[in-house]
Order: C-alpha cells, then structure tokens, then sequence
C-alpha cells in the first residue's frame, strides 16, 4: 500500500512542530464530536502495484471484447492510429489543469485553438468552443443556448437519440421549459409536423442527421422551415459523416454539435467521450463552456488565451448561461491528433469505407430477408427487420466473436459498420443469421 | 510557434487503412459535401513533432509545484493509467449485454461500494462528468423530490457567498432562485442569516466544507439541522474532499446528496481542463430518482445528463487509487494534505505574507494582498505572474470572491516538506522583490514562453479560429 506521501515520520513530526501542534488529530479540531472518525472508513484496498495491476486485469478480463462490432448507436468502433493514443498520453498534457495561467500554458491553449478551428472547417460553422462533456449534453446546452426571453419552447426531433431527448428533456424540465417532440415519419422527421408545431414560442429544434436510425436527414428543408418561424436549428452530427455530406453550415443550421468520439477515442464503456459545439458568429458569446482566442502578449509574440469569459460560472454565477467548468480537454486535443494524422484524405477514406461497407452490409441482410423499413439514404448505420427476433441471432454472431446490432426493442436491429469490419467478416456474419432466421 | 495549419503541406499524409474490399456504393450527388474538407495534412513524424513542441510549453503536475487552490493537482499514479488502458475496458461498447460487460459493472459497483462509504451516502451514480455537472444532477435529485412530494413551493436554493461559482450556476439551470447569504468574520456561515434566510420555500442549502477559505465550519450540524427544519436538503459540494476523506462524512454532517471530483480528490490527471468524473452520491430517499441511460435500459431516464454510463475510464483509474490507498491511505493522504497546507501557510506568514483568516487550516489557505495592493501597487496577479518564472504554477487568483486580493494556494499531500520550503523561499523572493521594486512587478513574467497577454484585444475583437492569410 501506499498514498504517495513523500514525508517520513520523523519529517512529519517536525512539521507539526513547527505549525505548534502536538498530533495529526489536532488539525482536525473543528471536526465536532459525533462527525469526526476514529477509524478510516473500511473497504478493501491498501494494495501493492501488482496486486493492484491483478485486480483490475481480472475485472477487465470479466468483460468481452469482441473481434468484429457492427454495433454503432452512439458509439463507434473506428481504427485508432497507434500516434493518436500516444499524444495525448504525454504527461504534461494528461496532467495540466484547465491552462488559467496561459504564459505557462501555451501548448494546450493553442491546441485547443487548433481544435476549435478544425471543428468550425469540418461542421461548416463560424466559432467553436473547447468542449463539452459528450454529444447529448452538447444538444441540451445547445437548445439552452438559443432559448430568448421570449421563445422558450424546444422541440425535439423523435428521430434522435434516445439518450439524446432524455438528456435535453431533464435539461428542459430543470430550468422549467417546454420541450415537444416532432414526430418520425419514414425513419426521418417529419418536417410537415414540424412546421405545424412551430410557433412563436419556439426557441430552437434539434435533430440529428445522420438521426438514430442511421438515416440523413434534409437539413436544408428543416432549416427553411424553421428559419421562416424564427426559430434556431440546432443539428447533431457525427463527424465522421461531414468528411462525405453536405455540412451543417452549407444547410443552413444555426449551431452544430455531436459526439467527437469517432474521433480517436476508443469504445470504453461509453466514456470519456466529448461533446462539440460549434454555432454561427452571430451566437458566438451565447456559447457556454470554455473559449480560445488568438491575441498578443507584451513583446506582441502571438499567444493564445482563454476568452470571453464574462460568459462563465466564474464570473457571472447564477446569470451565467451554464455552470460548466471542467470540460472534455484532453478528449478534444484526442479528435485533433485524430484529424491532424488522418488528414482529409485519410478522413474521406474512413468515412468511404463506412458507407461503402455499410451499404454492402445492408444489401446482403436484405437479401436474406432483413430489409430496411425506409428507402431514404444512410450513412453507416441503418436497421432492419429481423425476423424471429433479435435475441437468438444476437447469441449465436455472438460465438462467433462478433457484437451484432442494437436491439430496438420494435423487433428490429440497429446495425453499424465501420471500415474495421473486413469483408469476410460481414459474410460470416450474413451466413449465420441466415442460419438462424431460417430454422 | 507555427500552428498545424501553417506547417501544412499538400500530399503529406499516413497510411493507416488497407484498400477497401467491397465495392464502392452509390453517393447521391445532392447529398455530397460542397465544400473543401479543409484539414492539415502531415506525416505521422510531422504531427509528433508538433504536438512534442506543444507539450514543452504546458506546465504539468510532473514539472513543478502545483498549489491551484480548490483544484487538488495531486500526482496522478502511472498505474491508474494503465489499468485505464487496459483493452478489456476501453474495447467494451457501452450497449453490451450484462453477461458480456459484468467487469465493467463490477468496476462501477466497486467504485460505488468504496466512495459511499468514504461520504457516508447509500447510493451513487458515476453519469456527471464533471464537478459541475454533479452539482447540476445533486439539484436535480433534490428538485425531484420535492416535485414528487407535491412540494412545488420551493423555489430558493441558498448559497454562501464564499461558495464555487458554479454552485450557483448550478441552481440557476435547476431553475432555481439564488439566495446568497453572506459569510461572518471567520469566513464562515453565519447561523443568523441562514436561520433567516431558510423557510417554506428553501429547496436546499449548497455547502462546501471545508469552505473555500480553507476551513472546517464547526456548526456543521446545526446548520444542516436549520435546513432539514425548515424542510430543504442539504448538498454538499464535495470539491474540497481531499481534506477530511477518512476523518469525517459528509453523510454524518447531515448532507444528502454530495457530488465527488474524481479528478481532484481520487488522483485521475485533470487533462488540461478535462475529462472529470462528478458522481454522485445520495441518501437512500433519493435513490429512486438516480439516472441510467434511456437506450440502455429501454425505459424513461428521469435526470439522465448525458449518454450512457459516464466517463467510465476515470473512475477506473479512481478505483485502482482507491485499491491502492484503501481506508488507512486516504486517511493518511488527507491528514497530509491539511499538514501541508499549514506548513506552508505558516512559512508564508511568518515570512511576511498576511492570511485572510488566522486560524488552522484545512487542505488549503487563503493569503490577502489588500495591503501591498494598497501600499506598493502590486496587486495578487503581479505576485501570481512573478512566481510563473520560479518554475511553479502560482495559486487561484481573486478567489474566493470575500477575501480582496486573494491568493488561494493548496499545495496537497504529495508534496514533500523539501518542496514545500522550496516554494516558500520562491514566495518570500517575490515578496521581498514586490517591497523593494514594486514597479518591476508589472512586467513580470519575464521568462517564460510568452509573456503577459493582451486579453482585452482578445475579449472585444475576438480570433478564436486559424484563417489562412490570403495569397
């Protein structure tokens, strides 16, 4: 055992000395009787490194890794370059607080701006901020941030995430707002119902393109619709699909935020991942969370800094447009490390072979008598109808060492390909559902 | 230095997948991204280089003395790292079946079983990924409650003003009303003004305690009594842990519900502003109202602030600390990270330096330069950027917000008393520097990468993304 205390006995003893008191117990004086502890709390630990390191093996061995995942619904099983995990374990980046002092900081606060530049090319979009948890807190501080004084009311796209509209639907309850959700129809929203539920009382609408069911959503349409209402559109992307599709920014969306995990940061149980959120200039200080900015220092050196920060908990308290402080750093300096080795070419590849994959997926479990329901396009997610259930095919690709798709709790399956699914694989996978759908 | 983008060259690139090997779909025209995807593009040995020349201008916990007040920049052990990473938890999708997940399960359930008992609280969920976003799940539990009672009368959260200012944030996205009540001369609650300020419409008190000037408030119970009285909760923010872990529970003070900062207290790296880890935990009453994931569990998520299970690799690398310190650890941690943090505070003093409160200390002290502000013009931001060239990130500035001129330094348990004397032989330098040319102080730093900035430019005619010149 060990507390990574570099003070011996004889040290401490001086030390208490010089502060005048006679024992450890005595700095805790002001604990009153009935709260202060004889005994430290029990529970095991108090181990070596090695019994440490078994410990957590053996918990990580109780867990199954599967060899092929065509699992997605928000989280994606993508190749990481082996230089995108080592970056971000440098120890000054993995140890360093949020860069307050920046004449010490500089490497993290231009990282950040790198970041927060790529983010702003990839979505199309004006300004970026360094981060927010994941992609739902991202949608809910997103239909925060657009709410007026006025317009309070957010709708919400059925066709979301679940996790996603639960997220936004406790944000909304929390700060005593509407929220409504908008209908599917033929696995995208429907934007007829949509603009039948759009009033001057709505703030802003989110939806996600490509939405949980994998399909691409027409943005353009939506935007139209509720521009000509006066309401903000909040969409919610995966990064991975902007490398192929028309960007949020060229369909006209007020704010763009998703889920960066696709971006370097491996599965994990569903976390640490982080969240974007990039907007057009006009709503620049509406964005929470913490900004970079490029300025000069008195030498007049190019140097960067944490700003407009009259936005923040920090200053503003309870008038602040939302209490985060601690964001998702190192998970964005990750997604940058990521764009940076992939390149644009390397990124249109991934996303290529995500869709190309995908759609082959697709066809060969159609042709086995899983269809999809719709018709319109996808990116790499799409679900089927899987006759018999999901529960036995779900065991049996199982033992074969592949993750089969999300059941969606309707009977159908939420499937996912990534370029790491060989084709070999996906054939193996096809053979054994036919198999079992057909008994 | 050259940012990535300027150190783009066309055609620079890495292989990192093999070819397809299915035939290439359809993509619908309409569809199709219009504009240039405009990304940097480098060879692998270009971008290591570049991000090894940024890590040489970042101050971490490994590069010196680190006392940034309320944030705990312990060191954060390599092994935690490593369990962190080790494949059986960063390969596992969030959506497994139990049967295929139960380590990761085990993880959280050991996790939880350790940090109750730690707090004192029943249950726990490690969904908030940070500090903040605790508090935020903590207020809504508690809103929660209230609304299930029928009691839609309470509308007012009270909060020190001595308090995080995300405590109130927090409150105010809870939809709350702030009442903010002030501090007595010792910096702590005073009684009469909460007696005052708690009623019918009191939904519960936030608190720190030990309290952002560094000190126990001995009427811990009486205040948590006054607001149980007067029928709110009481939330306990737990940011300032690292000092009575072991000695004292914040489930026997009368919170009930706290949030933890795995990041500061539990020794996970804070990774240049993040990922955290902010679970909470409560007592049983409240149970029934702690979030899941809507998708994981099919259902209705009340309170759910984000996907899925949190950022579960923190609280691994928390739990491999946990293991390693066990109950004896963290009770020995804290009691030298409040033995330090006296240490150094008497250093400081007898060396010139006044303190905001005489009084013990817990895991951190608060030093007020009204008075060389007053008399010499050197205010606690010249102290705080002359210490940047000692090679030592300088404490909290101006914070908490009722000391003028504060300085809040933590210096925590992992330092030695060695380290602990040096840093105070750098503080009395710039203190004597600061009496003797009190002028020079404003130019200060002077050597490290860049100097001071200019953040006013940077507030009203803000860059805050690389435009390639115009050629």
């Amino acid at each position: 055992m060990g507390s990574y205390v570099p003070v011996t006995p004889e040290e401490r003893r001086a030390m208490l000395e010089r502060v005048g008191l006679p024992s450890v117990e005595a700095l805790y004086a002001d604990v009153p009787e009935g709260v202060l502890l004889k005994e430290p709390p029990v529970f095991t630990g108090g181990f070596s490194e090695l019994e440490v390191r078994r410990h957590m093996e053996r918990l990580a061995e109780q867990n199954r890794v599967f060899s092929t995942i065509l699992r997605g619904a928000g989280a994606y099983d993508h190749y990481i370059p082996a230089i995108v995990r080592a970056i971000p374990a440098k120890e000054a980046f993995l140890t360093a607080y949020t860069p307050y002092q920046a004449e010490i900081s500089q490497g993290l606060l231009q990282s950040i701006f790198e970041y927060q530049t790529m983010i702003c090319r990839l979505t199309g979009m004006d300004v970026a901020n360094a981060s927010v948890y994941d992609g739902a807190s991202a949608a809910a501080e997103a239909c925060a941030m657009v709410r007026e004084r006025r317009r309070t009311v957010t709708l919400v796209s059925a066709c979301a995430h679940p996790d996603v509209i639960a997220t936004i639907r406790t944000y909304c309850w929390g700060s005593n707002h509407e929220m409504r959700l908008i209908p599917e129809k033929d696995g995208v929203t429907d934007l007829d119902a949509l603009r039948a539920a759009l009033d001057d009382q709505v703030s802003g609408v989110y939806l996600a393109s490509p939405n949980f069911l994998g399909g691409l959503e027409d943005v353009s349409a939506a935007a139209e619709i509720c521009h000509a209402a006066g309401a903000k559109l909040i969409v919610g992307a995966n990064p991975m699909a902007l490398a192929l599709f028309k960007t949020p920014g060229e369909a006209g969306a007020d704010v763009c935020v998703g889920d960066g995990q696709p971006l370097g940061m491996p599965l994990s149980y569903g976390g640490p991942y982080v969240g974007f959120m990039a907007a057009r200039a006009a709503l620049m200080r509406k964005l929470p969370g913490r900004i970079v900015g490029q300025t000069t220092d008195v030498d007049g050196k190019r140097a960067f800094v944490l700003t407009l920060q009259a936005r923040e908990q920090h200053i503003r308290r309870e008038k602040a447009g939302s209490n985060i402080c601690s964001n998702q750093a190192l998970c964005a300096l990750t997604a940058a490390c990521y764009l940076g080795a992939v390149g644009p070419d390397g990124l249109r590849e991934v996303a290529r072979q995500c869709y190309d994959k995908a759609h082959y997926f697709a066809e060969k479990l159609a042709s086995i008598g899983l269809p999809r329901r719709e018709k319109g396009p996808f990116f790499h997610e799409f679900a089927t109808e899987c006759p018999g259930g999901p529960e036995k095919m779900l065991v049996a690709l199982e033992e074969r060492d592949i993750l089969g798709g999300q059941p969606m709790g309707d009977g159908r399956v939420l499937w996912c390909v990534t370029e790491k699914a060989e084709r070999k694989r996906l054939d193996e996978a096809v053979a054994v559902i036919r198999e079992v759908t057909n008994l | 230095m050259k940012l990535i983008f300027e150190q783009s060259h066309p055609g620079h690139k890495s292989q990192f997948l093999p070819a397809s090997d299915v035939p290439a779909a359809a993509l619908p025209e309409e569809l199709a991204r219009k504009s240039a995807l405009d990304l940097p593009e480098l060879t692998e040995g270009e971008l290591a280089r570049h991000y090894e020349a940024l890590a040489q201008q970042v101050h971490g916990v490994n590069k010196g003395f680190y006392p940034l007040g309320s944030c705990t920049m312990k060191y954060n052990p390599r092994i935690d790292e490593d369990a962190a990473a080790l494949p059986g938890f960063t390969g596992v999708h969030p959506l497994q079946s139990e049967t295929t997940s139960r380590g990761c399960r085990e993880v959280l359930r050991q996790a939880e079983e350790r940090l109750t008992a730690v707090t004192g609280m029943d249950r726990m969920t490690f969904q908030p990924a940070a500090g903040a976003h605790g508090e935020y799940m903590g207020l809504l539990l508690i809103k929660a409650y209230h609304e299930r009672r029928g009691d839609k009368n309470r509308t007012k959260v009270i909060v020190p003003d001595a308090a995080h200012g995300t405590n109130p944030a927090s409150a105010a996205m809870c939809g709350y009303q702030v009442v903010s009540i002030p501090s007595d001369a010792n910096g702590l609650v005073d009684l009469e003004k909460l007696r005052e300020a708690a009623g019918p419409d009191t939904a519960a008190l936030m608190l720190t305690n030990p309290n952002t000037v560094g000190l126990f408030d001995p009427n811990i119970l009486e205040i948590t009594r006054i607001v149980h009285e007067a029928g709110g909760l009481c939330y306990y923010d737990g940011a300032n842990l690292n000092a009575v872990m072991g000695w004292a529970r914040p489930g026997d003070m009368g919170f009930d519900v706290v949030h933890l900062n795995l990041h500061k207290t539990f020794a996970t790296p804070h990774g240049g502003g993040g990922p955290g880890s902010g679970p909470v935990g409560c007592k049983a009453f409240l149970a029934g109202f702690l979030p899941g994931s809507a998708l994981a569990t099919g259902g209705e998520a009340p309170c759910q602030v984000r996907a899925f299970h949190g950022n579960f690799l923190v609280v691994v690398k928390a739990l491999a600390y946990l293991d390693t310190l066990g109950g004896e650890g963290i009770r020995e941690a804290a009691a030298q990270a409040v033995l330090n943090a006296n240490y150094l505070m008497h250093l400081l003093r007898d060396g010139g330096y006044p303190m905001a409160f005489d009084h013990t200390c817990m895991h951190e002290f608060v030093i007020t330069l009204e008075k060389l502000k007053h008399e010499k013009d050197v205010s606690a931001l010249d102290v705080a950027k002359a210490l940047l060239d000692h090679g030592m990130h300088p404490p909290t500035m101006y914070f908490p917000l009722i000391v003028h001129e504060a300085l809040m330094v933590e210096p925590t348990e992992t330092e030695s008393k060695e380290s602990l004397e040096a840093a105070a032989e750098s503080y009395l330098e710039v203190l004597a520097e600061a009496n003797e040319n009190p002028a020079d102080m404003h130019s200060r730093p002077l050597h490290t990468y860049v100097r001071r900035l200019d953040e006013v430019t940077a507030a009203r005619s803000p860059i805050v993304k690389y435009e390639a010149p115009i050629a």
